[in-house]
């Protein structure tokens, strides 16, 4: 793996490793995200449902869904706004084919028919919306999908037959299957915790490969790309279609853990906010979308009571977001990401200097 | 450096670029006016001229970065006029850039890896290359052959210019190349790197021919047989370099416009 250990692919590692093995070298290069990885796996021992439902789950799902956009911006170079929408499609299409509230409009279909089928319907979607904007750059990038999710947005707004308008669908149930409830708090936590480590890894595997590379290739000059025999193009939409599923599987996971979907999941507000955290996180790692999740499910849940107890208005909350967002933006446009990696070269290169 | 006849033979016959009556607007200005152009296989050919002669465009017509406006671009008897960049090059074809066109947030290896890549298959895999890989071996080659052994894993964008336009070389030479276009691969190098360059110019096998541009006399003249002189988007001239070095009309156009 000549390849995989040219990489700077460890913000999280903690420098190069001594002594030891294979084995051992790996284990402390990738030190902080392994204890990450056993802290949720006994998270639930010590938390509440509200912890693993409202801070846990909500995390991850979203985390997931910036992951597709970072996938596209930090390797591709290409900003969607569509990916909460393809992730919306999902979470619809679930809510239609499978089981809601509304016997006239769903199908009622089972969970491992709905679901697969939602999947294969979303990254449809999804690269279409790559196929509609591939052979954009920049800003005319992210107008285009960002009308592609403005449409959706009415679309469900205003379609009564299919997407049931205005108030969308409720009572939607998570899978009942080999015996588990998977709708309880703790099997839907380890549900979506599966999903989110398995997308974290798989993109982290993806970068480093043939297709990953010329994904970043085509982000630091397509034009070159076509010079040595790719179609840029082609490249383009099949990494949307990539994104596009993890985004899916997020939408899904976010149906179930609400068990409701309605236009508002996927309006504009929503699609900022994704941005948002994408970009807060950092474009620069996989790990970057989770951190910024993280920062806004944090905010989003705590700051109403951090303001009321400083004798503010709670409703200014999204104010408190939006200060966090400038200062982060205005001191690491690389993210929470960018900031730690920075942090790890200034102490390496101290310890290098005292170490002598 | 073999013979040309020697070289041919091991291109096969026909022409291995072929132009036609090629033409070239950018809104009103016409930077190439019918152009017609061979170049056998296995030849090595400079073109020479002034600055805005239309050298770079002619290039950009051959790859197709710049397709023409009128005439035909033919490509070992197939014409590519209408073909993207990339299926020429899957085709054999291959450039380098005047300005260096590289990956600036990829290191040295990544950017010999996509090369060699691009023009093989599994472009599209998600699986990461094994170090056992056939293909690990050739990007290893490709970045002893222009001297970067030391940089491998240093991003492109740290690299010195001289680097950096080493490395445009070896892009070019990934994959199994037919014929390449060189644009001002001397330009902003080290008296050393131009030593550099002209031994792998000379060294590359019999079979693959070349288009140089160069400023640099003592570099594109040692490195040719044959000339073209083009001027203001027409070609005036063609000859062996002593004949073009002898010609009067282009010392005055050319050599002592005080561009040599």
């Amino acid at each position: 793996m000549a390849l995989a250990e040219t990489t700077r692919e460890t913000p999280l590692g903690v420098g190069e490793a001594q002594r030891g093995g294979e084995f051992g070298r790996w284990v402390s290069r990738h030190a902080l995200i392994l204890l990450l990885g056993v802290f949720m796996m006994i998270f639930p021992a010590i938390a509440n449902d509200f912890f693993l439902r409202q801070i846990a789950g909500w995390t991850m799902i979203l985390g997931m869904i910036a992951l597709s956009l970072m996938f596209l911006g930090g390797y591709g170079g290409m900003v969607s706004l569509a990916q909460m929408t393809v992730a919306g499609v999902a979470g619809y299409m679930i809510a239609v084919l499978g089981v809601s509230s509304l016997p006239k409009v769903s199908f009622f279909w089972p969970w491992w028919v709905a679901a697969p089928l939602a999947i294969v319907i979303a990254v449809a979607f999804g690269t279409l919306a790559g196929a509609l904007s591939a052979r954009t750059e920049g800003i005319y990038t992210i107008m285009i999908t960002l009308a592609l999710a403005t449409s959706f947005f009415y679309l469900a707004l205003q379609n009564w037959p299919i997407f049931n308008g205005f108030n969308g669908f409720t009572t939607i149930p998570a899978p009942h299957f080999f015996g588990v409830k998977w709708g309880d708090p703790v099997p839907l936590y380890y549900m979506i915790l599966f999903f989110a480590a398995l997308s974290y890894v798989v993109v982290l595997y993806v970068s480093r490969s043939p297709f990953g590379l010329a994904l970043q290739g085509v982000r630091d000059n397509p034009r070159r790309m076509e010079a040595i025999g790719y179609n840029v193009t082609a490249h383009r939409i099949a990494a949307y279609a990539f994104a596009a599923v993890i985004a899916a599987i997020g939408g899904i996971l976010l149906v179930w853990q609400n068990n409701q979907i309605s236009p508002f999941s996927v309006d504009v507000a929503v699609v900022i906010n994704l941005l948002v955290i994408a970009v807060v996180g950092g474009l620069g790692h996989p790990i970057g979308p989770f951190i910024g999740a993280f920062i806004y499910v944090m905010l989003r849940t705590f700051a109403l009571d951090a303001l009321v107890a400083v004798g503010l208005d709670g409703r200014r909350f999204q104010t408190l977001i939006g200060l966090g967002f400038l200062v982060i933006v205005l001191f690491s446009p690389d993210g929470v990401v960018g900031l730690w990696r920075r942090w790890v070269t200034r102490v390496g290169a101290t310890n290098g200097r005292s170490g002598r | 450096m073999s013979s040309i006849a020697e070289r041919m033979a091991a291109a096969g016959t026909g022409n291995a670029i072929e132009l036609r009556g090629v033409s070239r607007m950018f809104g009103a200005l016409r930077a190439l006016t019918d152009i017609t152009l061979s170049v056998r296989p296995g030849e090595r050919r400079a073109v020479l001229g002034s600055n805005g002669a239309g050298k770079t465009t002619l290039l950009n017509c051959v790859t197709g970065d710049f397709p023409p406006t009128s005439g035909t671009v033919r490509f070992f008897g197939e014409d590519v006029t209408l073909l993207p960049p990339h299926e020429r090059i899957r085709r054999g074809l291959r450039r380098t850039y005047q300005i260096s066109l590289l990956f600036p947030r990829l290191t040295v290896r990544d950017n010999v890896y996509l090369a060699c890549r691009g023009v093989s298959r599994s472009r599209f895999s998600l699986i990461r290359a094994r170090a056992s890989d056939p293909i690990m071996q050739s990007v290893a080659d490709l970045i002893s052959l222009v001297h970067l052994e030391d940089v491998t894993d240093r991003l492109v964008g740290e690299l010195a210019h001289g680097q950096q336009r080493q490395l445009e070389i070896a892009l070019a030479l990934a994959g199994a190349p037919r014929f390449i276009l060189f644009d001002e691969p001397a330009a902003g190098l080290s008296p050393n790197e131009r030593r550099d360059l002209v031994a792998i110019l000379t060294a590359l096998p019999a079979h693959i021919g070349y288009i140089i541009i160069e400023h640099d006399m003592d570099v594109a003249l040692r490195v040719v047989e044959s000339v073209t002189m083009m001027h203001n988007g027409r070609i005036f001239k063609e000859g062996s370099p002593q004949e073009i070095e002898a010609d009067p009309e282009v010392q005055q156009l050319y050599l002592g416009g005080g561009h040599g």
